[in-house]
Protein backbone atom coordinates (compact mmCIF):
# COMPACT_ATOMS: atom_id res chain seq x y z
CA UNK A 1 0.00 0.00 0.00
CA UNK A 2 2.02 3.02 1.19
CA UNK A 3 5.73 2.95 0.53
CA UNK A 4 7.80 4.75 3.14
CA UNK A 5 11.15 6.05 1.90
CA UNK A 6 14.03 6.24 4.37
CA UNK A 7 16.92 8.70 4.45
CA UNK A 8 20.01 8.92 6.63
CA UNK A 9 20.03 12.48 7.89
CA UNK A 10 23.41 14.16 7.50
CA UNK A 11 22.95 17.10 9.86
CA UNK A 12 24.68 15.65 12.93
CA UNK A 13 26.61 12.53 14.00
CA UNK A 14 23.38 10.78 15.14
CA UNK A 15 22.60 10.00 11.50
CA UNK A 16 18.93 9.25 12.22
CA UNK A 17 17.13 7.04 9.76
CA UNK A 18 14.16 9.20 8.88
CA UNK A 19 11.10 7.77 7.13
CA UNK A 20 8.76 9.73 4.91
CA UNK A 21 5.41 8.14 4.21
CA UNK A 22 2.96 9.69 1.75
CA UNK A 23 -0.39 10.29 3.44
CA UNK A 24 -3.74 11.86 2.71
CA UNK A 25 -2.96 14.83 4.93
CA UNK A 26 0.55 15.27 3.48
CA UNK A 27 3.76 13.29 4.01
CA UNK A 28 4.28 11.78 7.47
CA UNK A 29 7.85 12.00 8.78
CA UNK A 30 9.16 9.74 11.55
CA UNK A 31 12.45 8.58 13.04
CA UNK A 32 13.99 12.04 13.35
CA UNK A 33 15.29 13.24 16.70
CA UNK A 34 14.97 16.93 15.77
CA UNK A 35 13.31 19.39 13.39
CA UNK A 36 16.37 19.56 11.10
CA UNK A 37 15.90 15.88 10.33
CA UNK A 38 12.30 16.44 9.28
CA UNK A 39 13.28 19.33 6.99
CA UNK A 40 16.12 17.32 5.45
CA UNK A 41 13.96 14.25 4.87
CA UNK A 42 11.17 16.25 3.26
CA UNK A 43 13.63 17.98 0.91
CA UNK A 44 15.24 14.65 0.05
CA UNK A 45 11.82 13.12 -0.50
CA UNK A 46 10.45 15.82 -2.79
CA UNK A 47 13.49 17.35 -4.49
CA UNK A 48 16.91 16.02 -3.50
CA UNK A 49 19.68 18.40 -4.56
CA UNK A 50 23.47 18.44 -4.44
CA UNK A 51 26.25 20.85 -5.38
CA UNK A 52 28.30 19.39 -8.23
CA UNK A 53 32.06 19.91 -7.98
CA UNK A 54 34.75 18.83 -10.43
CA UNK A 55 37.31 20.19 -12.86
CA UNK A 56 37.42 21.45 -16.45
CA UNK A 57 40.25 21.78 -18.92
CA UNK A 58 42.17 25.07 -18.75
CA UNK A 59 44.82 26.34 -21.20
CA UNK A 60 47.64 28.78 -20.49
CA UNK A 61 47.92 28.08 -16.74
CA UNK A 62 50.58 26.24 -14.76
CA UNK A 63 48.22 23.28 -14.24
CA UNK A 64 45.88 21.71 -16.86
CA UNK A 65 42.68 21.55 -14.71
CA UNK A 66 40.50 24.27 -13.23
CA UNK A 67 38.34 23.33 -10.21
CA UNK A 68 34.68 24.26 -10.73
CA UNK A 69 31.38 24.04 -8.89
CA UNK A 70 27.69 24.74 -9.46
CA UNK A 71 26.52 28.06 -7.98
CA UNK A 72 23.70 26.26 -6.12
CA UNK A 73 22.64 22.65 -5.38
CA UNK A 74 21.15 21.00 -8.49
CA UNK A 75 18.65 18.13 -8.75
CA UNK A 76 20.40 14.84 -7.94
CA UNK A 77 19.10 13.32 -11.18
CA UNK A 78 21.06 15.89 -13.24
CA UNK A 79 24.48 15.26 -11.60
CA UNK A 80 25.84 12.79 -14.18
CA UNK A 81 24.52 14.81 -17.15
CA UNK A 82 26.13 17.95 -15.74
CA UNK A 83 29.39 16.03 -15.18
CA UNK A 84 29.41 15.06 -18.87
CA UNK A 85 28.94 18.72 -19.86
CA UNK A 86 32.12 19.51 -17.91
CA UNK A 87 34.03 17.27 -20.32
CA UNK A 88 33.30 19.65 -23.21
CA UNK A 89 34.44 22.88 -21.50
CA UNK A 90 37.84 24.47 -22.22
CA UNK A 91 38.73 27.66 -20.34
CA UNK A 92 41.51 30.10 -21.28
CA UNK A 93 43.64 31.48 -18.42
CA UNK A 94 43.75 33.93 -16.75
CA UNK A 95 40.49 33.19 -14.94
CA UNK A 96 39.33 34.53 -11.57
CA UNK A 97 37.69 32.49 -8.82
CA UNK A 98 33.92 32.98 -9.05
CA UNK A 99 33.80 33.64 -12.81
CA UNK A 100 30.65 32.20 -14.39
CA UNK A 101 31.75 29.67 -17.02
CA UNK A 102 28.40 28.23 -18.10
CA UNK A 103 24.89 29.45 -17.35
CA UNK A 104 22.08 26.99 -16.53
CA UNK A 105 24.29 23.89 -16.65
CA UNK A 106 22.40 20.75 -17.78
CA UNK A 107 19.17 22.78 -17.53
CA UNK A 108 19.51 22.86 -13.74
CA UNK A 109 19.01 26.60 -13.33
CA UNK A 110 22.39 26.84 -11.63
CA UNK A 111 25.59 28.25 -13.15
CA UNK A 112 29.00 26.62 -13.33
CA UNK A 113 31.65 28.83 -11.69
CA UNK A 114 35.44 28.74 -11.38
CA UNK A 115 36.60 27.72 -7.90
CA UNK A 116 40.11 29.16 -8.01
CA UNK A 117 42.26 31.83 -9.66
CA UNK A 118 44.45 30.52 -12.49
CA UNK B 1 70.20 43.36 13.86
CA UNK B 2 66.91 42.16 12.26
CA UNK B 3 64.53 40.40 14.61
CA UNK B 4 64.50 36.59 14.33
CA UNK B 5 61.27 35.45 12.70
CA UNK B 6 58.69 32.91 13.73
CA UNK B 7 59.32 30.19 11.14
CA UNK B 8 56.35 28.12 10.01
CA UNK B 9 56.96 24.83 8.19
CA UNK B 10 54.18 24.16 5.68
CA UNK B 11 51.69 26.59 4.12
CA UNK B 12 48.57 24.46 4.05
CA UNK B 13 45.52 25.61 6.04
CA UNK B 14 47.36 25.14 9.34
CA UNK B 15 50.48 27.06 8.36
CA UNK B 16 48.52 29.88 6.68
CA UNK B 17 46.25 30.31 9.71
CA UNK B 18 49.18 30.23 12.13
CA UNK B 19 51.04 32.81 10.02
CA UNK B 20 48.15 35.28 10.05
CA UNK B 21 47.68 34.89 13.82
CA UNK B 22 51.40 35.23 14.59
CA UNK B 23 51.61 38.37 12.46
CA UNK B 24 48.57 39.86 14.21
CA UNK B 25 50.27 39.16 17.54
CA UNK B 26 53.22 41.26 16.41
CA UNK B 27 55.80 38.73 15.19
CA UNK B 28 57.68 38.77 11.87
CA UNK B 29 56.87 35.48 10.12
CA UNK B 30 58.70 33.36 7.57
CA UNK B 31 56.37 30.79 5.99
CA UNK B 32 58.16 27.93 4.17
CA UNK B 33 56.32 25.73 1.66
CA UNK B 34 57.85 22.96 -0.48
CA UNK B 35 55.14 23.08 -3.21
CA UNK B 36 54.91 25.79 -5.90
CA UNK B 37 51.98 27.45 -4.19
CA UNK B 38 50.39 27.73 -0.75
CA UNK B 39 47.17 25.90 0.13
CA UNK B 40 48.52 22.44 0.83
CA UNK B 41 46.15 19.54 0.38
CA UNK B 42 43.21 21.94 -0.16
CA UNK B 43 44.38 22.62 -3.72
CA UNK B 44 43.45 19.09 -4.76
CA UNK B 45 40.23 18.88 -2.71
CA UNK B 46 37.79 20.15 -5.35
CA UNK B 47 34.77 18.94 -3.33
CA UNK B 48 32.96 21.31 -0.96
CA UNK B 49 32.12 21.18 2.74
CA UNK B 50 34.98 23.41 3.91
CA UNK B 51 34.30 26.48 6.03
CA UNK B 52 30.75 25.75 7.23
CA UNK B 53 31.75 26.56 10.81
CA UNK B 54 34.30 29.27 10.09
CA UNK B 55 32.45 31.24 7.40
CA UNK B 56 28.89 29.95 7.63
CA UNK B 57 28.84 28.53 4.12
CA UNK B 58 30.32 25.61 2.28
CA UNK B 59 33.41 26.26 0.14
CA UNK B 60 35.48 23.98 -2.07
CA UNK B 61 39.07 23.28 -0.99
CA UNK B 62 40.66 25.67 -3.53
CA UNK B 63 38.24 28.48 -2.55
CA UNK B 64 39.09 27.99 1.12
CA UNK B 65 42.80 27.99 0.28
CA UNK B 66 42.40 31.25 -1.66
CA UNK B 67 40.65 32.87 1.28
CA UNK B 68 43.48 31.88 3.66
CA UNK B 69 46.17 32.90 1.15
CA UNK B 70 44.62 36.39 0.94
CA UNK B 71 44.73 36.64 4.76
CA UNK B 72 48.48 36.13 4.49
CA UNK B 73 49.24 38.34 1.48
CA UNK B 74 47.52 41.30 3.13
CA UNK B 75 49.79 40.98 6.20
CA UNK B 76 53.20 42.45 5.22
CA UNK B 77 54.83 40.93 8.31
CA UNK B 78 54.54 37.47 6.67
CA UNK B 79 57.18 36.49 4.11
CA UNK B 80 56.32 33.39 2.05
CA UNK B 81 58.92 31.19 0.34
CA UNK B 82 57.48 28.50 -1.92
CA UNK B 83 59.55 25.80 -3.58
CA UNK B 84 61.42 25.56 -0.28
CA UNK B 85 61.89 22.26 1.55
CA UNK B 86 62.81 22.11 5.23
CA UNK B 87 65.38 19.37 5.70
CA UNK B 88 66.09 19.73 9.39
CA UNK B 89 65.24 21.42 12.63
CA UNK B 90 67.52 21.75 15.62
CA UNK B 91 66.59 22.07 19.29
CA UNK B 92 67.84 25.67 19.36
CA UNK B 93 65.25 26.39 16.65
CA UNK B 94 67.67 26.61 13.73
CA UNK B 95 65.86 25.61 10.54
CA UNK B 96 67.77 24.08 7.62
CA UNK B 97 66.01 24.59 4.30
CA UNK B 98 66.81 24.22 0.61
CA UNK B 99 65.43 25.87 -2.52
CA UNK B 100 66.71 26.98 -5.92
CA UNK B 101 68.82 29.67 -4.18
CA UNK B 102 70.68 26.98 -2.27
CA UNK B 103 70.91 25.78 1.33
CA UNK B 104 69.80 28.08 4.16
CA UNK B 105 70.35 27.94 7.92
CA UNK B 106 67.87 30.29 9.58
CA UNK B 107 67.60 30.94 13.31
CA UNK B 108 64.03 31.23 14.50
CA UNK B 109 62.58 32.99 17.52
CA UNK B 110 59.95 30.21 17.50
CA UNK B 111 58.99 27.44 15.09
CA UNK B 112 55.54 26.18 14.11
CA UNK B 113 55.41 22.71 12.55
CA UNK B 114 52.51 22.35 10.08
CA UNK B 115 53.55 19.53 7.74
CA UNK B 116 50.27 17.68 7.63
CA UNK B 117 50.00 13.96 6.89
CA UNK B 118 51.12 11.24 4.55
CA UNK B 119 48.87 8.40 3.46
CA UNK B 120 49.34 4.81 4.58
CA UNK B 121 50.81 3.00 1.56
CA UNK B 122 50.03 -0.47 0.22
CA UNK B 123 53.15 -1.88 1.84
CA UNK B 124 52.30 -0.41 5.21
CA UNK B 125 48.79 -1.84 4.85
CA UNK B 126 50.27 -5.27 3.97
CA UNK B 127 48.24 -6.12 0.89
CA UNK B 128 49.27 -9.46 -0.59
CA UNK B 129 49.74 -9.89 -4.32
CA UNK B 130 52.17 -9.00 -7.06
CA UNK B 131 53.21 -5.42 -7.72
CA UNK B 132 51.21 -4.41 -10.79
CA UNK B 133 50.64 -0.86 -11.91
CA UNK B 134 47.22 0.47 -10.92
CA UNK B 135 47.45 0.59 -7.12
CA UNK B 136 47.07 4.19 -5.90
CA UNK B 137 46.51 5.81 -2.55
CA UNK B 138 43.30 7.87 -2.62
CA UNK B 139 45.21 11.15 -2.30
CA UNK B 140 47.48 10.27 -5.21
CA UNK B 141 44.45 9.46 -7.36
CA UNK B 142 42.93 12.79 -6.24
CA UNK B 143 45.98 14.76 -7.31
CA UNK B 144 46.21 12.92 -10.62
CA UNK B 145 42.57 13.54 -11.51
CA UNK B 146 42.09 17.02 -10.08
CA UNK B 147 45.43 18.66 -10.84
CA UNK B 148 47.07 16.64 -13.60
CA UNK B 149 43.93 15.70 -15.54
CA UNK B 150 44.80 12.00 -15.61
CA UNK B 151 42.46 9.08 -14.91
CA UNK B 152 44.06 6.34 -12.77
CA UNK B 153 41.90 3.67 -14.46
CA UNK B 154 38.42 2.70 -15.61
CA UNK B 155 37.19 0.09 -13.15
CA UNK B 156 38.14 0.55 -9.49
CA UNK B 157 37.83 -1.02 -6.09
CA UNK B 158 38.32 1.17 -3.00
CA UNK B 159 39.87 -0.26 0.15
CA UNK B 160 38.98 1.74 3.26
CA UNK B 161 35.94 3.86 4.03
CA UNK B 162 37.78 6.88 5.39
CA UNK B 163 36.70 10.26 4.02
CA UNK B 164 39.36 10.40 1.30
CA UNK B 165 38.28 6.99 -0.03
CA UNK B 166 34.60 7.95 0.00
CA UNK B 167 35.29 11.25 -1.76
CA UNK B 168 37.37 9.47 -4.42
CA UNK B 169 34.71 6.79 -4.99
CA UNK B 170 32.36 9.63 -5.99
CA UNK B 171 35.06 11.53 -7.93
CA UNK B 172 35.94 8.48 -10.04
CA UNK B 173 32.26 7.83 -10.75
CA UNK B 174 31.67 11.44 -11.82
CA UNK B 175 34.59 11.13 -14.23
CA UNK B 176 33.10 8.03 -15.85
CA UNK B 177 34.94 5.22 -14.07
CA UNK B 178 33.06 2.29 -12.59
CA UNK B 179 33.58 1.81 -8.86
CA UNK B 180 32.75 -1.79 -7.95
CA UNK B 181 32.59 -1.14 -4.23
CA UNK B 182 34.18 0.25 -1.09
CA UNK B 183 35.59 -2.40 1.24
CA UNK B 184 36.04 -1.56 4.93
CA UNK B 185 37.77 -3.92 7.34
CA UNK B 186 35.94 -2.51 10.37
CA UNK B 187 32.26 -3.23 11.05
CA UNK B 188 31.41 0.49 10.74
CA UNK B 189 32.40 3.18 8.22
CA UNK B 190 35.54 5.16 9.08
CA UNK B 191 34.42 8.41 7.46
CA UNK B 192 31.73 10.95 8.27
CA UNK B 193 28.11 9.76 7.80
CA UNK B 194 27.41 12.66 5.46
CA UNK B 195 30.10 11.31 3.13
CA UNK B 196 28.66 7.79 3.17
CA UNK B 197 25.36 9.33 2.04
CA UNK B 198 26.66 11.87 -0.46
CA UNK B 199 29.44 9.77 -1.99
CA UNK B 200 28.17 6.20 -1.90
CA UNK B 201 24.39 6.12 -1.48
CA UNK B 202 23.87 8.96 -3.97
CA UNK B 203 25.71 6.99 -6.65
CA UNK B 204 24.65 3.45 -5.80
CA UNK B 205 28.22 2.45 -4.85
CA UNK B 206 28.00 -0.55 -2.49
CA UNK B 207 29.77 -0.47 0.87
CA UNK B 208 31.01 -3.82 2.20
CA UNK B 209 31.75 -3.63 5.94
CA UNK B 210 33.97 -6.21 7.67
CA UNK B 211 35.64 -6.93 4.34
CA UNK B 212 39.14 -6.61 2.98
CA UNK B 213 41.20 -7.26 -0.13
CA UNK B 214 42.86 -10.66 0.30
CA UNK B 215 44.90 -10.55 -2.90
CA UNK B 216 45.70 -8.19 -5.79
CA UNK B 217 45.91 -10.02 -9.14
CA UNK B 218 47.89 -9.00 -12.22
CA UNK B 219 51.60 -8.82 -12.90
CA UNK B 220 52.00 -5.71 -15.07
CA UNK B 221 48.60 -4.11 -14.43
CA UNK B 222 45.92 -4.84 -11.89
CA UNK B 223 43.52 -7.43 -13.32
CA UNK B 224 41.27 -7.88 -10.33
CA UNK B 225 41.11 -8.38 -6.60
CA UNK B 226 40.00 -11.20 -4.34
CA UNK B 227 37.87 -9.75 -1.57
CA UNK B 228 36.88 -11.58 1.58
CA UNK B 229 34.79 -11.09 4.68
CA UNK B 230 36.82 -10.79 7.90
CA UNK B 231 36.18 -11.95 11.45
CA UNK B 232 36.48 -9.85 14.62
CA UNK B 233 40.24 -10.32 14.50
CA UNK B 234 40.29 -8.90 10.95
CA UNK B 235 41.28 -12.31 9.55
CA UNK B 236 39.91 -13.09 6.06
CA UNK B 237 37.52 -16.03 5.84
CA UNK B 238 38.60 -18.10 2.80
CA UNK B 239 35.08 -19.47 2.36
CA UNK B 240 33.82 -15.94 1.63
CA UNK B 241 36.39 -15.12 -1.05
CA UNK B 242 35.12 -13.57 -4.27
CA UNK B 243 37.00 -12.34 -7.35
CA UNK B 244 36.19 -8.86 -8.68
CA UNK B 245 37.64 -7.85 -12.06
CA UNK B 246 39.08 -4.32 -12.03
CA UNK B 247 42.12 -2.38 -13.25
CA UNK B 248 42.58 -0.02 -10.31
CA UNK B 249 42.86 -0.35 -6.54
CA UNK B 250 42.36 2.84 -4.50
CA UNK B 251 43.81 2.68 -1.03
CA UNK B 252 42.30 4.73 1.77
CA UNK B 253 43.97 3.04 4.69
CA UNK B 254 44.55 6.03 6.92
CA UNK B 255 46.56 9.20 7.30
CA UNK B 256 49.82 9.34 9.22
CA UNK B 257 51.02 12.67 10.61
CA UNK B 258 54.31 13.48 8.91
CA UNK B 259 56.67 13.94 11.86
CA UNK B 260 60.04 13.06 10.35
CA UNK B 261 61.33 16.58 11.14
CA UNK B 262 59.78 16.55 14.60
CA UNK B 263 61.27 13.18 15.48
CA UNK B 264 64.76 14.12 14.33
CA UNK B 265 64.61 17.37 16.31
CA UNK B 266 63.78 15.41 19.45
CA UNK B 267 60.14 16.49 19.77
CA UNK B 268 58.20 14.05 21.99
CA UNK B 269 55.44 12.27 20.08
CA UNK B 270 52.23 10.78 21.52
CA UNK B 271 51.87 7.18 20.25
CA UNK B 272 48.09 7.50 20.41
CA UNK B 273 48.03 10.33 17.85
CA UNK B 274 51.39 9.75 16.08
CA UNK B 275 51.82 13.50 16.49
CA UNK B 276 53.71 15.75 18.93
CA UNK B 277 52.57 16.08 22.50
CA UNK B 278 51.21 19.65 22.78
CA UNK B 279 49.67 22.04 25.29
CA UNK B 280 46.69 24.32 24.71
CA UNK B 281 48.91 26.79 22.85
CA UNK B 282 50.14 23.91 20.67
CA UNK B 283 53.64 24.15 22.17
CA UNK B 284 55.49 20.82 22.06
CA UNK B 285 57.78 19.46 24.78
CA UNK B 286 60.64 21.44 23.20
CA UNK B 287 60.40 25.11 24.24
CA UNK B 288 59.58 27.45 21.38
CA UNK B 289 58.61 24.63 18.99
CA UNK B 290 54.89 24.54 18.27
CA UNK B 291 52.80 22.26 16.04
CA UNK B 292 49.35 22.53 14.51
CA UNK B 293 47.02 20.99 11.97
CA UNK B 294 47.06 17.37 10.86
CA UNK B 295 50.70 16.93 11.90
CA UNK B 296 49.36 16.89 15.50
CA UNK B 297 46.32 14.67 14.92
CA UNK B 298 43.97 14.00 12.03
CA UNK B 299 41.19 16.60 12.19
CA UNK B 300 37.66 15.98 10.93
CA UNK B 301 37.15 19.50 9.58
CA UNK B 302 39.57 22.12 8.33
CA UNK B 303 37.63 24.65 10.41
CA UNK B 304 39.02 22.99 13.58
CA UNK B 305 42.53 23.08 12.07
CA UNK B 306 42.31 26.86 11.55
CA UNK B 307 41.15 27.47 15.09
CA UNK B 308 43.97 25.44 16.65
CA UNK B 309 46.54 26.87 14.22
CA UNK B 310 45.59 30.41 15.26
CA UNK B 311 46.31 29.39 18.88
CA UNK B 312 49.69 28.05 17.74
CA UNK B 313 50.49 31.28 15.89
CA UNK B 314 49.61 33.39 18.94
CA UNK B 315 51.61 31.08 21.20
CA UNK B 316 54.65 31.24 18.93
CA UNK B 317 54.48 35.05 18.81
CA UNK B 318 54.17 35.15 22.59
CA UNK B 319 57.20 32.88 23.00
CA UNK B 320 59.17 34.96 20.49
CA UNK B 321 58.45 38.09 22.54
CA UNK B 322 60.10 36.45 25.56
CA UNK B 323 57.05 35.42 27.57
CA UNK B 324 57.32 31.91 28.96
CA UNK B 325 54.64 29.86 30.69
CA UNK B 326 55.24 28.28 34.09
CA UNK B 327 53.55 25.22 35.44
CA UNK B 328 52.03 22.27 33.71
CA UNK B 329 49.04 19.94 34.04
CA UNK B 330 49.04 16.52 32.38
CA UNK B 331 45.86 15.66 30.46
CA UNK B 332 45.52 11.90 30.79
CA UNK B 333 43.20 9.78 28.69
CA UNK B 334 40.96 7.60 30.82
CA UNK B 335 38.60 4.77 29.89
CA UNK B 336 36.86 4.87 26.54
CA UNK B 337 39.19 7.49 25.03
CA UNK B 338 41.47 6.67 22.12
CA UNK B 339 43.28 9.99 22.31
CA UNK B 340 42.89 13.52 23.63
CA UNK B 341 44.56 16.72 22.41
CA UNK B 342 46.12 18.76 23.98
CA UNK B 343 47.96 16.28 26.17
CA UNK B 344 49.00 18.96 28.66
CA UNK B 345 47.97 22.40 29.84
CA UNK B 346 50.40 25.26 30.41
CA UNK B 347 49.59 27.41 33.43
CA UNK B 348 48.18 29.94 33.88
CA UNK B 349 45.31 29.19 31.54
CA UNK B 350 44.12 32.57 30.31
CA UNK B 351 41.78 31.66 27.44
CA UNK B 352 39.22 28.91 27.08
CA UNK B 353 40.79 25.59 26.14
CA UNK B 354 39.49 23.49 23.22
CA UNK B 355 39.96 19.82 24.07
CA UNK B 356 39.44 17.32 21.23
CA UNK B 357 39.07 13.63 21.89
CA UNK B 358 38.21 10.50 19.96
CA UNK B 359 36.30 7.67 21.58
CA UNK B 360 37.82 4.22 21.30
CA UNK B 361 34.52 2.62 20.22
CA UNK B 362 30.98 3.75 19.47
CA UNK B 363 29.19 4.76 22.69
CA UNK B 364 25.47 5.41 23.24
CA UNK B 365 24.04 7.68 25.95
CA UNK B 366 27.57 8.94 26.44
CA UNK B 367 29.00 11.09 29.21
CA UNK B 368 32.36 12.73 28.55
CA UNK B 369 34.03 13.70 31.82
CA UNK B 370 37.12 15.86 32.43
CA UNK B 371 37.99 15.38 36.05
CA UNK B 372 40.81 16.90 38.13
CA UNK B 373 42.95 14.00 39.36
CA UNK B 374 43.18 15.51 42.82
CA UNK B 375 39.40 15.53 43.17
CA UNK B 376 39.60 19.30 43.76
CA UNK B 377 36.78 21.09 41.98
CA UNK B 378 33.81 19.88 39.98
CA UNK B 379 34.47 17.89 36.77
CA UNK B 380 33.39 19.21 33.38
CA UNK B 381 30.86 16.98 31.64
CA UNK B 382 29.27 16.72 28.23
CA UNK B 383 26.44 14.41 27.25
CA UNK B 384 25.67 12.99 23.82
CA UNK B 385 23.15 10.46 22.46
CA UNK B 386 25.87 8.76 20.45
CA UNK B 387 29.61 9.22 19.96
CA UNK B 388 31.56 7.53 17.17
CA UNK B 389 35.33 7.32 16.53
CA UNK B 390 35.17 9.10 13.13
CA UNK B 391 33.59 12.19 14.72
CA UNK B 392 35.91 13.80 17.29
CA UNK B 393 34.33 15.29 20.41
CA UNK B 394 34.97 18.89 21.39
CA UNK B 395 35.05 19.76 25.08
CA UNK B 396 35.57 23.31 26.27
CA UNK B 397 37.44 24.14 29.50
CA UNK B 398 36.97 27.60 30.94
CA UNK B 399 39.83 29.53 32.59
CA UNK B 400 37.72 29.39 35.77
CA UNK B 401 37.69 25.58 35.69
CA UNK B 402 41.42 25.53 34.97
CA UNK B 403 42.10 27.82 37.96
CA UNK B 404 41.51 24.72 40.12
CA UNK B 405 44.42 22.96 38.46
CA UNK B 406 47.95 23.45 39.76
CA UNK B 407 51.45 22.60 38.55
CA UNK B 408 51.94 18.82 38.56
CA UNK B 409 48.22 17.99 38.66
CA UNK B 410 46.49 15.59 36.28
CA UNK B 411 43.26 16.09 34.36
CA UNK B 412 41.64 12.77 33.46
CA UNK B 413 39.37 12.67 30.42
CA UNK B 414 37.12 9.63 30.14
CA UNK B 415 33.91 8.48 28.47
CA UNK B 416 31.11 6.47 30.04
CA UNK B 417 28.04 4.98 28.41
CA UNK B 418 26.59 1.94 26.69
CA UNK B 419 28.84 0.24 24.17
CA UNK B 420 27.70 -1.73 21.12
CA UNK B 421 26.16 -5.11 21.85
Amino acid sequence: MSNPKTFTCINCPLGCTVSVEPGSGGPAVSGNECARGEKYALQEHTDPRRVLTGTVQVKGAFIPRLPVKTSAPIPKGLLMAAARELDRIVVQAPVACGTVLVRDIAGSGADLVAARDL
Amino acid sequence: MPEKPVIIVGAGPAGLSAAAAAADAGAPVLLLERDRETGGILNQCVHDGFGNLLYGHSLTGPEFALRLAREVTRRPAVRVLTGTSVLGLEKDRTVIAVNSDGMHRIEAAAVVLAMGCRERSRFQASLPGFRPAGVFTAGTAQRLINMEGLMPGERAVVLGSGDVGLIMARRLTLEGARVEGVFEIRPRPSGLSRNVVQCLEDFGIPLFLSHTIAFIHGKKRVEGVTVAAVDEGWQPDPASERFIPCDTVILSAGLIPENELSRRAGVTLDPATAGPLVDQEMQTALPGIFACGNVVHVHDLVDFVCRAAAAAGRGAARFASGQKTEGRVTVRKGSGVRYVVPQRLALPVEDKVDLYLRVADEVHHARVIASPGTGRGEPVEKKARVLRPPEAVHLELTPRFCANLHDGDELVVSVEGAGLK
